[in-house]
């Protein structure tokens, strides 16, 4: 097999932002004292590491060079992808002294807890800024970027959260609402970023492109080659653009519909036996929403370089 | 180490001129040809002789059309890394992998350092770095850097392979900073341009557009051969010539 066939398109990258948002989502509510309990005093901070490493694995395997990882630490000063790294590390070492300081001291984790959280969640941002900061997708180059990737870490954390206390002694009636009013904001800032997704544009088009506006309107006559390359499998790709209005539908049912759902089943019945595994239902509903979220974020973008291949806009 | 320099000493690069490329894609394939065993692992194919074929190819020709009617014009368009003062490229590397020569300006990568990511292709406007499938390394246009300094090579071999093999002389290299060279006074004198200049990359490589017919210098008067004229022959020929005519 080929290793562009195992990479094409970055399903790793979709895994990893997905779990690891909602591990950094989980572990900054730990920090904060919000959402720790449940059936085992470490089942939450075990879910949220759980959910940030299995993210990392992910997203490593995308890597040309896997075992070179570690010297993505090195250029945190230019990089956002360097600087996730990093934040990572940090998030993670944070939450192991935070965790430590809970179970084995009398007290405090205040401080620490407050480190956590904003960690996690710089994390997150910094993850979302890789994209962000990128000039060449007019879709990703908005401020909304971060804040949906935020909101959607902090939605699943608050759900695992709910899940995790119903299964404990009985739903945390707080973090369920929380839960309620975190999946509202973030779609309806999703909403928003699709919106000005749908019009948003490259101030970069064929003329600029090419210089040869002066004789006109540009149009591609012949790309390089008739097969596809490189970039065109890693920029270009059309499926899930083709079916976006369907696709949008789907992330909205199971990242949106069926966990509110399911918080409100566990407003109404917070002391059915079915609540705790309702709840865990919602969850993993919202986590394969969130998914496709963040397919159609990859497959929605329009790189400039497309209208070297004959994009007529980008 | 992916800071960018402060200033580039020199700005090697390159100066294509849209006027006279005939899209021949002999620069493509000299520049494969070189850098297959240049700098760096091999450019590796998938599938070469096959139904799909694909590979790393540092510069490839593009064509396209412009305008309409009688001043329509159909442009062959070359295209490899710009080598750009502010190059994203070189910014989003987490490694250092991808770094710009503080010396010369020419943006490399380190295929010891790069990890693969392929972000620095996200962030190039113009598509001019590619994943090598076989070395899960980036790949891009080094500018020949193992030609243009090497002196086990005649001096006319010191520029980049694709400027060497262009038969229609549509390929310059130069150093673009100092005003005085001949790829700064070409820029100058036929209105070089910058590729997508808002996307503010400050491309090095210039390109010069193709000139309308107005513009161009009056071709000369094509030679008329006619078949039967013997004017110009010379020696024997002539004598025999002159001979014969005088018989009548």
């Amino acid at each position: 097999m080929r290793w562009a066939d195992v990479v094409y398109p970055a399903y790793s990258i979709i895994i990893f932002t997905t779990l690891s948002g909602a591990g950094f989502g989980l572990m900054a509510l730990i920090g904060l004292g919000i959402g720790g309990s449940g059936p085992h005093p470490l089942a939450a901070p075990a879910l949220a590491g759980g959910l940030v490493v299995a993210g990392l694995i992910a997203s490593t395997s995308h890597l040309g060079h896997p075992e070179r990882a570690w010297r993505a630490l090195g250029q945190w000063r230019s990089s956002w992808l360097s600087r996730e790294g990093v934040l990572t590390l940090a998030a993670l070492l944070a939450f192991a002294v935070h965790m430590a300081i809970i179970v084995y001291g009398h007290g405090g984790g205040m401080v620490s807890g407050l480190v956590v959280a904003v960690l996690a969640l710089s994390t997150v941002y910094a993850t979302a800024m890789i994209y962000a900061s990128l000039a060449t997708v007019a879709q990703w180059k908005t401020p909304l970027t971060p804040l949906v990737y935020i909101a959607f870490a902090l939605a699943g954390g608050l759900l695992a959260g709910a899940a995790l206390s119903a299964a404990g002694i009985a739903p945390s009636l707080p973090v369920i609402l929380a839960a309620m009013a975190m999946l509202a904001i973030a779609w309806a800032l999703k909403m928003a970023w699709w919106r000005r997704a749908a019009t948003a544009r490259s101030a970069s088009t064929p003329e600029t492109a090419t210089g040869l506006g002066g004789f006109g309107a540009v149009r591609l006559l012949e790309r390089p080659h008739w097969q596809e390359n490189y970039l065109t499998r890693e920029m270009g790709y059309r499926v899930a653009r083709k079916h976006a209005a369907r696709l949008k539908v789907i992330a909205m049912l199971a990242g949106a519909a069926l966990p509110f759902l399911a918080l409100l089943f566990a407003f109404a019945y917070p002391f059915s036996p079915l609540t705790a595994g309702i709840l865990t239902l919602g969850f993993i509903a919202h986590l394969f929403g969130v998914l496709v979220e963040r397919w159609l974020f990859f497959a929605e973008a329009k790189h400039t370089m497309m209208l070297y291949y004959g994009a007529a806009t980008a | 180490m992916t800071m960018l320099p402060a200033a580039a000493e020199k700005k090697l690069g390159l100066v294509i001129d849209l006027d006279t490329c005939v899209g021949c894609h002999a620069c493509v394939v000299n520049c494969k040809e070189w850098n297959t065993g240049g700098y760096g692992t091999a450019l590796s194919d998938q599938d070469p002789y096959g139904a799909d074929p694909s590979g790393a190819w540092l510069n490839r020709i593009h064509t396209f059309e412009a305008g309409s009617g009688a001043d329509a014009r159909t442009v062959h368009f070359p295209k490899s890394c710009l080598h750009c003062e502010d190059a994203p490229c070189v910014t989003v590397c987490p490694t250092g992998a991808s770094y710009k020569r503080a010396a010369d300006g020419i943006v490399l990568v380190d295929e010891e350092m790069c990890i693969g990511c392929g972000l620095c292709a996200w962030a190039c406007p113009y598509g001019a770095r590619e994943m090598d499938a076989a070395a899960g390394v980036m790949k891009k246009c080094t500018l020949c850097v193992d030609r243009v300094y090497n002196e086990t090579l005649e001096e006319v071999d010191r520029v980049p392979a694709c400027v060497r093999t262009c038969p229609a002389n549509a390929r310059h290299f130069g150093d673009l900073a100092d005003p005085k060279s001949a790829v700064s006074k070409l820029v100058a004198k036929r209105g070089g341009i910058d590729l997508m200049p808002e996307q503010g990359t400050k491309p090095v490589n210039k390109y010069l557009p193709p000139r309308q017919a107005a513009q161009l210098p009056a071709p000369p008067e094509p030679k008329r051969h006619d078949g039967e004229s013997t004017a110009g022959a010379t020696g024997f020929f002539a004598w025999v010539d002159a001979a014969l005519d005088a018989m009548g």
